[in-house]
C-alpha cells in the first residue's frame, strides 16, 4: 500500500495535463467549467485535437490508436481531462462502439470505422432503447429481417441523444424472433442518412433538445454491416454496457462543478450549514475517487469489476447532489432560467434549475440505479 | 499509488484472523470475556503480546516491531470482525502512541517495552467528564514543587481505565497559557470506578488527588500538538476497526436474507430488502477507501495532512456506521436486537468508537471551518 504516485506516473500527469490546457481551445474549456451548453463543433474540435495527441482514445487497442497505459494512467487521464474542462471524448464513439467493433468487428468494419471513429468524422448514436424496451432492453421489437444480402429495418428506437446529430447509428434489432429473447438480437450498424430514418426531437424538462426519437420504415441496410454473427447481438450489448457503466461516473467532473460553486457563492460561503454540506460533498467526493482507483487497481482483462456499479450509482447521486446545493444556493435567481441574455441575474444562477433537472436523468441511464443495485445484490452479494 | 496488500501483510492478517477467531469466532466467547471482571481475556492479550502484535507500532530500540501504520490497521481491522474487546486502540495505539511521541528515550524503552511483553497495560486518560475530543486539557491540572509532580482533577471516560497498570495523563500545566502536559501515573495510587460501556467493553473514571505523577519528556513542555497527533493516529485506526465491524455486519446481513424464511421463502426473494443490503455494500465499500487512504497518509508524516485524513475517514465511517449499523438490525429483525447474536452489539461497538473517537459531527465541524482553504481536495 502506497500513496504516493511513482516519479513516472507524477511526469505522465503533468504530461497530459499540459496537452489538456494547451492544444484544446480555452473557450472550449470554460464552456464546459462554466456549465454551459457545447456547440457539436466544438465537441468536434475539441475530440480531433485530443485524437491528434493520441488521447481520444487510450483505452482502444494500441494498432486502433490506443495507449499502452496501466489503469492509473487512464484514470489520471480521465481526471485530469474532466479537471481542465476538455470535453470527454463522445462516449458513444469512444467508449461504446469503439471498443465494441474493436472487440467483435471485422478487419474490415475496423478499417472503415474506427478511425473515423476516433477522429468524430463520423459521429454516432446509440439506438439501444424502445418505448417498450427499457430496462429489460431484452425485450425490443425492432425488426431486421434478411433480404438478398440485406437486413430490412422497422421499428422505433427512442431517447437517442444527439441523435439529431448523428451520422451513423448503432443499434440493437431483433433478427430471430422464434429464439429465446436474448438469443434473437443482433448488432447493426445503420447510416442515418439511408432513405427511412426519420429523427424526431424530444423536449425534456430542462427545455433542451438532446433527446430523440428515430424511426425505422424499410430501411435496407447491407450485410456487411452486422457486428458479429446473428443472434450475437446480446454478448455484445452487455460488453458495452459494462464499459458504459464505469465511464459515467463522473467525478472529476463532479468535482470541479462543487469547486466552481465555492467560488460563484461568495459571501454564501459564510454560512455555516453551506459550509457543511460543501465539506460534506468534498467528503463523499473523495471516497468515490478513493474507490474509483482502488476498483481500477482490481480490474483484470478490461473487463468492468463489478464494484463498478458502486461508482456508477454513488457517482450519479453526487452529481446530482452538487446540482442541488448549486440551485439552492442560486436562489430566487434561479427563476430567470428562460430569460433573455441581458437578464440582471447572474448566469450561472440561471443555469442552475435547468441543470437541476437535466441531472435526474444520470440515475434512470446507463443502467438505472435501481438496476446497478439489481448488479451488486446479485453479482456481489450473491442475494 | 497502490492499495494493495503485500504478501507478508496478508501473512500479517491472516495470523491474527486464525487467532482472533478461535478465541471469539462464536460470538458466546465474546460475551463471556465481557462478562469478567476484566471485561476482555488475559490469556488472549498474552498471545497477541507473543506475535509481537502488541509491540507493532513501537521501534526495535523501544522493545518494539517497528511496523507501519498499513499493519496497525490490519490488526484493528481483524480486532472488529469480531468484537474483540481487547483494549488495543487504548492501550497500544492511543496510551502506547503518547508514549512514544513524547517520552524520553529511556521511558520509551521501559514503558513500550514492557507495554509490547504484555507485561503492563496502558491507558490514556485525556478527556473530562463532559469534554469533546480537545486536545488542551482542562479536567486535570498539574502541580508542580520543586522536582515533584502531583495532578488533581478527574478524566472520564478513561478506556482501558480500570485494568490498566500505568495511566497516561494529560494535563494542564501550572500557570496561564502554559499548555497541556503528558504524565505517567501508577494506576494503582488513584481512585479508579470502571464499568461497562454500551458494548461492554471497558471504561474508567479516574480521581486524581495529588496524585504522584512523571512527566513525560521534558517536564513542563507544551505538548499539546503531539497529543493531536497521536488522537489523529487513534482515529485512524478506530476507522480501521470500524471497517473490520462493519464488514462482518454485511457478511451476516446478506448471510441471513439467503437463510432465513418468512412467506414461505428466503428474504432474498425481496427486492425491498436486497436493494438496501445493495446499499450497505455501497457504503462500506466507500467507507473502505477512505480508511486504506488515511491510513497511508500516515507514512508521509506531515502532520497537518494526518488530521485532515483523520476527520474525514472519521466522518465517512461515522456515517457508513450509522447506515450499516443500523440497516444489519432491521434486516435481521428481532434476533438482531439481541445481545446473543453479533449484529447488534456491532452497531454498539460502531458507536462507542464514534463517540470515544470523535462522532462525525466533530469532524465536519472541522472540515466546514476549512472548506474554503482549498479549491479542491486532492486524493493524491
Ligand atoms: C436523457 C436520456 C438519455 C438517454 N440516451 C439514450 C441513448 O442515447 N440511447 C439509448 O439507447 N437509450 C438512451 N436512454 C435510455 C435509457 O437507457 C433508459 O431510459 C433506461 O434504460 C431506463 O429505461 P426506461 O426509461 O424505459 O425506464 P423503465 O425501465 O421503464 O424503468 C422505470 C423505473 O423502474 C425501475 N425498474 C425497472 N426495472 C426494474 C427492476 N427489475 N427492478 C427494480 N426497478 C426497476 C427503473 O429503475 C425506473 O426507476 C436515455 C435516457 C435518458 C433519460
Amino acid at each position: 500500500m502506497q500513496l504516493e504516485l511513482s516519479p513516472e506516473d507524477a511526469e505522465f500527469r503533468d504530461r497530459v495535463r499540459e496537452v489538456f490546457t494547451t492544444k484544446v481551445p480555452q473557450e472550449i474549456r470554460d464552456t464546459v467549467l462554466e456549465g454551459r451548453h457545447l456547440t457539436r463543433d466544438q465537441i468536434v474540435e475539441s475530440q480531433r485535437a485530443l485524437n491528434a495527441e493520441g488521447l481520444a482514445v487510450p483505452h482502444w487497442p494500441v494498432e486502433w490508436g490506443g495507449q499502452d497505459w496501466t489503469d492509473l494512467q487512464r484514470h489520471l487521464w480521465h481526471e485530469e481531462m474532466q479537471r481542465a474542462g476538455v470535453p470527454i471524448p463522445l462516449a458513444f464513439n469512444a467508449s461504446m462502439i469503439g471498443p465494441v467493433l474493436a472487440q467483435f468487428g471485422t478487419e474490415e468494419q475496423k478499417q472503415r470505422f474506427l478511425p473515423p471513429t476516433a477522429n468524430l468524422d463520423i459521429w454516432w448514436s446509440q439506438g439501444f432503447s424502445e418505448p417498450d424496451a427499457g430496462s429489460d432492453l431484452a425485450s425490443l421489437r425492432t425488426a431486421a429481417v434478411r433480404d438478398g444480402d440485406d437486413w430490412v429495418v422497422n421499428g422505433q428506437k427512442t431517447w437517442t441523444t444527439l441523435g439529431q446529430y448523428g451520422d451513423w447509428i448503432f443499434t440493437l434489432v431483433r433478427t430471430d424472433p422464434e429464439v429465446k429473447k436474448q438469443a434473437g438480437i443482433s448488432m447493426l450498424l445503420i447510416d442515418m442518412t439511408t432513405p427511412g430514418v426519420e429523427v424526431r426531437p424530444i423536449e425534456l424538462i430542462d427545455g433542451g433538445h438532446e433527446v430523440n426519437e428515430v424511426w425505422f420504415s424499410d430501411v435496407r441496410v447491407p450485410g456487411d454491416l452486422l457486428v458479429g454473427e446473428p443472434g450475437g447481438g446480446w454478448t455484445i450489448a452487455k460488453f458495452l454496457l459494462g464499459n458504459e457503466r464505469v465511464g459515467v461516473a463522473p467525478v472529476g467532473a463532479t468535482k470541479r462543478a462543487l469547486a466552481t460553486l465555492k467560488t460563484t457563492a461568495g459571501d454564501l460561503m459564510d454560512d455555516p450549514l453551506v459550509r457543511a454540506r460543501v465539506a460534506e460533498l468534498e467528503n463523499e467526493l473523495l471516497a468515490l475517487e478513493l474507490t474509483a482507483l482502488r476498483v481500477v487497481a482490481h480490474s483484470s482483462d478490461g473487463a468492468p469489476h463489478p464494484a463498478s456499479s458502486v461508482l456508477k450509482l454513488r457517482g450519479t447521486v453526487l452529481q446530482q447532489a452538487v446540482s442541488e446545493l448549486a440551485l439552492d444556493l442560486a436562489g430566487p435567481a434561479s427563476l430567470a432560467a428562460r430569460a433573455e441574455d441581458d437578464s440582471p441575474q447572474e448566469g450561472w444562477a440561471r443555469r442552475t434549475a435547468p441543470t437541476y433537472l437535466n441531472l435526474r436523468k444520470a440515475s434512470i441511464y446507463g443502467g438505472s440505479n435501481e438496476i446497478q443495485r439489481q448488479i451488486i445484490s446479485r453479482t456481489i452479494l450473491g442475494l | 499509488m497502490d492499495f494493495t496488500y503485500d504478501d507478508e501483510q496478508q501473512a500479517l492478517r491472516e495470523a491474527v484472523r486464525g487467532l482472533l477467531k478461535d478465541a471469539y469466532g462464536d460470538h458466546e466467547a465474546r460475551r463471556q470475556a465481557v462478562a469478567t471482571d476484566d471485561g476482555f481475556d488475559r490469556a488472549l492479550w498474552g498471545r497477541l503480546a507473543e506475535m509481537g502484535v502488541l509491540g507493532l507500532p513501537f521501534s526495535e530500540d523501544d522493545g518494539g516491531v517497528g511496523a507501519g501504520p498499513v499493519e496497525i490497521g490490519i490488526v484493528c481491522q481483524e480486532l472488529g470482525r469480531v468484537l474483540a474487546p481487547e483494549p488495543y486502540l487504548a492501550s497500544v495505539v492511543h496510551a502506547g502512541g503518547l508514549v512514544a511521541a513524547v517520552g524520553s528515550r529511556e521511558q520509551k524503552a521501559d514503558l513500550l517495552g514492557r507495554l509490547s511483553a504484555g507485561e503492563v497495560q496502558l491507558a490514556a486518560a485525556d478527556t473530562s467528564p463532559g469534554g469533546r475530543w480537545a486536545s488542551r486539557a482542562d479536567g486535570v491540572r498539574a502541580s508542580v514543587d520543586g522536582d515533584t509532580w502531583t495532578l488533581d482533577g478527574v478524566a472520564d471516560p478513561v478506556v482501558g481505565g480500570a485494568t490498566a497498570d500505568v495511566l497516561v495523563v494529560t494535563a494542564a500545566l501550572p500557570g496561564d497559557g502554559a499548555g497541556t502536559g503528558v504524565f505517567v501515573v501508577d494506576a494503582a495510587a488513584v481512585t479508579r470506578t470502571g464499568y461497562a460501556a454500551a458494548d461492554l467493553t471497558r471504561a474508567a473514571s479516574v480521581t486524581f488527588e495529588a496524585s504522584a505523577a512523571t512527566p513525560l519528556g521534558e517536564p513542563g513542555r507544551d505538548l499539546t500538538d503531539s497529543i493531536a497527533t497521536i488522537s489523529d493516529l487513534t482515529r485512524i485506526m478506530g476507522a480501521n476497526q470500524a471497517l473490520g465491524v462493519m464488514q462482518s455486519q454485511v457478511r451476516a446481513t446478506t448471510d441471513y436474507l439467503k437463510s432465513r424464511k418468512q412467506f414461505g421463502v428466503t428474504l432474498n426473494t425481496f427486492q425491498a430488502l436486497t436493494f438496501r443490503a445493495a446499499d450497505m455494500y455501497v457504503e462500506l465499500e466507500l467507507a473502505h477507501s477512505m480508511v486504506d487512504w488515511a491510513t497511508m497518509t500516515i507514512a508521509g508524516g506531515d502532520r497537518e495532512v494526518v488530521a485532515d485524513a483523520a476527520d474525514r475517514v472519521g466522518l465517512a465511517t461515522a456515517r457508513a456506521g450509522r447506515h450499516i449499523g443500523q440497516e444489519a438490525i432491521q434486516l435481521h429483525g428481532g434476533i438482531g436486537m439481541t445481545a446473543e447474536y453479533a449484529v447488534g452489539v456491532g452497531t454498539a461497538h460502531l458507536e462507542v468508537l464514534d463517540q470515544w473517537l470523535g462522532n462525525a459531527h466533530h469532524h465536519l465541524t472541522r472540515l466546514s471551518s476549512r472548506v474554503t482553504d482549498h479549491e479542491l481536495v486532492e486524493a493524491v
